[in-house]
């Protein structure tokens, strides 16, 4: 079958703000990745098409992209999951300054998430010989969040950090709670008191987007919400 | 521009950050990767990473190291297998203590579990007799590597490593023997830029994407080991490539041998276990290349079941373990086969057919990553490299799978440290005249290039040889056309041209690159395989069915010739307490 496409295109060498540009790809059929139209178009039809892509299975996240107005990966939404018989509209993800085409520059995502501390921080030494010990229960508890891949989807997908910048947003809170309800980890109050002010997770209105975007299924704004009741109740 | 860095590690996988974490604050360390660190293809790793913790059962490191052995079918180098399988225990603590979340056992360590090849005696007080399974891979979930990714990650931020992510490398600076450092290009602006280094670690990975079915990422194209071995320096095994037997079907993607550690059962059309007949003891846990044959062989045979697409697969049957095992252990393989596949694993089995999956073969190293400029041991001063791009070599013909997580932080750290030692007296060795020349002009040329061949072409051709000529089974005549095909493509690709002609994130110039370092990659694979007459782990030949430890129980040195054929030259295989035995599981 043949698909239509718009995708918007943006090149500082040569255009003066983006615009949509219309592909027919021929030849699709409907178990394709999203991911595989755009390797077509790039291979087949206009080489100059600018993505980012590595694993093409959802786990190395590169290529979010946004796909009829929704944060997507590329690699993990088929043809048969969206609307293809009208026109794919496909943007760069927002909220962030496009380098070219769908690429974008992720510099301040992944500076937010490097200000949490993303290491475990222990100031008991552990045992020499020996894994430091953690029920299969707590370590469980970490698996959720740590499936993140980084993809940025969540954050730009969301209103609180459309409106501001400055906003900590739901990829690095997700990345706070992975340190501080890690059983081993011993400085939780030092991330804690890091996200606990108005740029950081009371920014958070339970808005949902990120949860609806997430490809890794990650229930974020539970663990938002854990971490919220833990600055709740924390005592100094 | 010119940069400079006490040491350049190229590549951010597991290998090049844990040889960064490694060298000391007082250094300059910058960190090259032409995807951020963390999209690294270590990152896609499943099923676990290998220790004899002996944490479910009893277990020893010496039984490590005689799998090892054993499933490189004698080729690997038994000393640095020693030093892996040795030091893998203190690895795996290590990586806990700096944050990996694990899965744990009921008494709060590391949980175990089963993977293929890794085995113990049957009877202890007879250690070469009868083996059985054994619980030896740690894991997290299904997502081992991605946790280790991110844990090496945040260490190397926690350290304060200078990265250079999609930065793209052209060029390996090293003249006489003497290594100076690299050229790069910055991805998102195309400038051209000069690392200047004491030392230069290689951790590039490997170079799957020169097969048509491959479970490795797009990034996969073997850049490093194609720039070594365009600087004329030699390549080891590169005959030996491992083709995972379970990749979904048309896709390629992987479905860890987790699945059947976990208890998942290969079936033909008929439902037959036909793994019952070629591995009678470890059954569907033999190692991959034998697993991987059996496959083939099935479908030879027309047990197998013909896909929409015209390729046969067979089935990766799980279902009978239940929904709490397959969410808990295998949510993620499970999931790839419900979204690509639209297979429910807890009711109907996967169709899986092999998948080109790891580099055995690659640049020779010594146990501290140091590089030989020969088989006669000589090194270049102030290279190191380590991880799938590397060839210590602790897999020999075929690498047991949780070893390559394991090989990566083992010899990542001891290039690591080696570099570490290395940088306290050394000075930086003078840079080539005109260093950037060559990568400028490579990049004009393509640029300006009018050629009417199209990188598509070129690599879809290229893939589809290979795995037709050069996979899991192999015969000199088809390894003879191979070569002739490959002479072909490579002239037709200086006719290539490219469409994008910019400098800002030119990935269409990146994909004209890499398919040159695909050719090259291919080119050291078939003339290697051309010339091993033997059958050895991975490496099947048709014509020479048998292992013969008489001619070739040594490592094949390939190097690229100006112009001529490429030259082949041998290194003995270091043996220190295992005779070689024949293969049985
Ligand atoms: C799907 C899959 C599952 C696997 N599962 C397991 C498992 O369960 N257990 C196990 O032990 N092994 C497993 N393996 C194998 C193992 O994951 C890899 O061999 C290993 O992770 C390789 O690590 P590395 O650090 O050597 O390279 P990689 O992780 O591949 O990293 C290569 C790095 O080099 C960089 N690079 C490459 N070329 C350039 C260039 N030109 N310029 C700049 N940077 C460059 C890349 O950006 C990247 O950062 C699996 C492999 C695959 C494909
Ligand atoms: S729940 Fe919070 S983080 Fe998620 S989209 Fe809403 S405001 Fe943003
Ligand atoms: S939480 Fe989900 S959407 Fe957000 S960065 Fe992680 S994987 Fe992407
Ligand atoms: S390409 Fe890796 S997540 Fe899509």
């Amino acid at each position: 079958m043949e698909l239509s496409v718009k995708i918007l295109r943006y090149n500082p060498e040569k255009d003066s703000k983006p615009y949509f540009q219309e592909y027919k790809v021929p030849g699709v059929a409907e178990d394709w990745r999203l991911l595989d139209v755009l390797h077509e178009i790039k291979w087949k039809l206009d080489g100059t098409l600018t993505f980012r892509r590595s694993c093409a299975h959802g786990v190395c996240g590169s290529d979010g992209i946004r796909v009829n107005g929704k944060n997507r990966l590329a690699c993990s939404i088929l043809l048969k999951d969206l609307n293809y018989k009208k026109t794919i509209i496909i943007e760069p993800l927002p909220a962030m300054p496009i380098i070219k085409d769908l690429v974008v520059d992720m510099t301040s995502f992944f500076q937010k998430y490097e200000v949490i501390k993303p290491y475990l921080i222990t100031k008991t030494p552990p045992p020499p010989d020996a894994e430091r010990f953690q029920s299969n229960e707590d370590a469980e508890k970490l698996f959720e969040s740590a499936k993140c891949i980084l993809c940025g989807c969540c954050t730009t997908s969301c209103p609180s950090t459309w409106t501001n910048d400055n906003y900590i947003g739901p990829a690095a809170l997700l990345k706070t709670y992975r340190f501080v309800f890690d059983t081993r980890d011993e400085a939780p109050d030092e991330r804690l008191d890091i996200i606990d002010n108005p740029d950081g997770i009371w920014r958070c209105h339970t808005i949902f987007n990120c949860i609806e975007t997430c490809p890794k299924e990650i229930n974020i704004t539970w663990h938002i919400s854990q971490l919220k009741t833990r600055l709740a109740t924390r005592e100094f | 521009m010119i940069k400079t860095y006490d040491v350049v590690i190229i590549g951010a996988g597991g290998a090049g950050l844990r040889a960064a974490v490694e060298i000391p604050k007082e250094y300059s360390c910058a960190v090259i990767s032409k995807v951020f660190p963390p999209r690294s293809h270590t990152g896609t790793a499943q099923g676990g990473v290998c220790a004899a913790l002996g944490n479910m059962e009893e277990d020893s490191w010496e039984n490590h190291a005689f799998d090892t052995v054993k499933g490189s079918d004698y080729l690997g180098d038994q000393d640095a297998i020693e030093v892996m399988c040795q030091d893998a225990v203190r690895a795996i603590i290590e990586l806990e203590h700096m944050g990996m979340p694990f899965s744990r056992n009921e008494d709060g360590k590391i949980a175990q579990r089963k993977f293929g090849g890794h085995t113990k005696p049957a009877d202890p007080a007879d250690p070469y007799g009868k083996r059985i399974p054994v619980m030896r891979a740690c894991y997290s979930a299904d997502r081992t590597g991605h946790v280790m990714l991110q844990t090496l990650y945040e260490n190397c931020i926690k350290n304060q490593v200078s990265f250079f992510s999609e930065y793209f490398v052209t060029q390996l600076l090293v003249e006489n023997g003497v290594c100076s450092g690299v050229v790069a290009m910055d991805i998102s602006t195309g400038e051209i830029h000069t690392f200047h280094a004491k030392a230069v670690v290689f951790a590039t990975g490997g170079y799957g994407r020169a097969f048509q079915i491959t479970s490795n990422a797009h990034v996969g194209t073997g850049d490093g080991t194609n720039l070594v071995y365009r600087a004329g320096l030699p390549l080891e095994d590169m005959e030996f490539f491992q083709f995972h037997p379970t990749g979904l079907w048309r896709l390629g993607i992987l479905v860890s041998e987790a699945a059947r550690g976990e208890g998942g059962i290969l079936k033909n059309k008929d439902g037959e276990r036909f793994m019952q007949k070629y591995a009678p003891t470890v059954m569907d846990l033999a190692p991959r290349d034998m697993v991987s044959r059996a496959i083939i062989t099935e479908i030879r045979e027309g047990k197998g079941i013909r896909g929409s697409d015209g390729t046969d697969y067979v089935l990766l049957d799980v279902s009978h373990l239940g929904k709490k095992v397959i969410d808990e252990k295998l949510p993620e393989i499970t999931g790839f086969a419900r979204t690509y596949l639209g297979v429910e694993p807890t009711k109907e089995p996967i169709p899986i057919q092999p998948t080109a999956h790891y580099a055995m073969g690659g640049i020779p190293t010594d146990i501290d990553g140091r590089v030989f400029a020969n088989e006669k041991g000589d090194i270049i001063k102030g290279f190191y490299a380590a991880g799938e791009c590397a060839c210590v070599s602790v897999h020999g013909g075929n690498r047991l799978g949780t070893n390559s997580l394991l090989d990566i932080i083992i010899f990542g750290r001891r290039s690591g440290k080696a570099v570490a030692e290395f940088i306290k007296t050394a000075d930086y060795s003078p840079l080539p005249e005109n260093t950037e020349e060559q990568t400028r002009k490579e990049i004009e040329a393509l640029k300006t290039s009018t050629g009417k061949e199209s990188i598509l072409n070129i690599r879809t051709e290229l893939q589809v040889m290979m795995m037709n000529k050069c996979g899991v089974f192999r015969n000199e005549k088809e390894l003879k056309e191979g070569i002739e095909e490959l002479k072909q493509l490579k002239e037709r690709y200086k006719n290539i041209s490219i469409q994008d002609k910019g400098n800002i994130f030119n990935t269409d110039l990146m994909e004209a690159i890499e398919l040159g370092n695909l050719l090259d990659s291919a080119e050291a694979t078939l003339y290697s395989a051309e010339n091993r007459q033997e059958s050895r782990g991975a490496h099947t030949r048709e014509d020479y069915t048998n292992r013969d430890d008489e001619n070739w129980m040594k490592h094949t040195f390939i190097t690229k010739a100006n112009g001529s054929e490429p030259k082949i030259t041998y290194k003995p295989v270091v043996i220190t307490r295992y005779k070689p035995m024949e293969r049985k599981y």
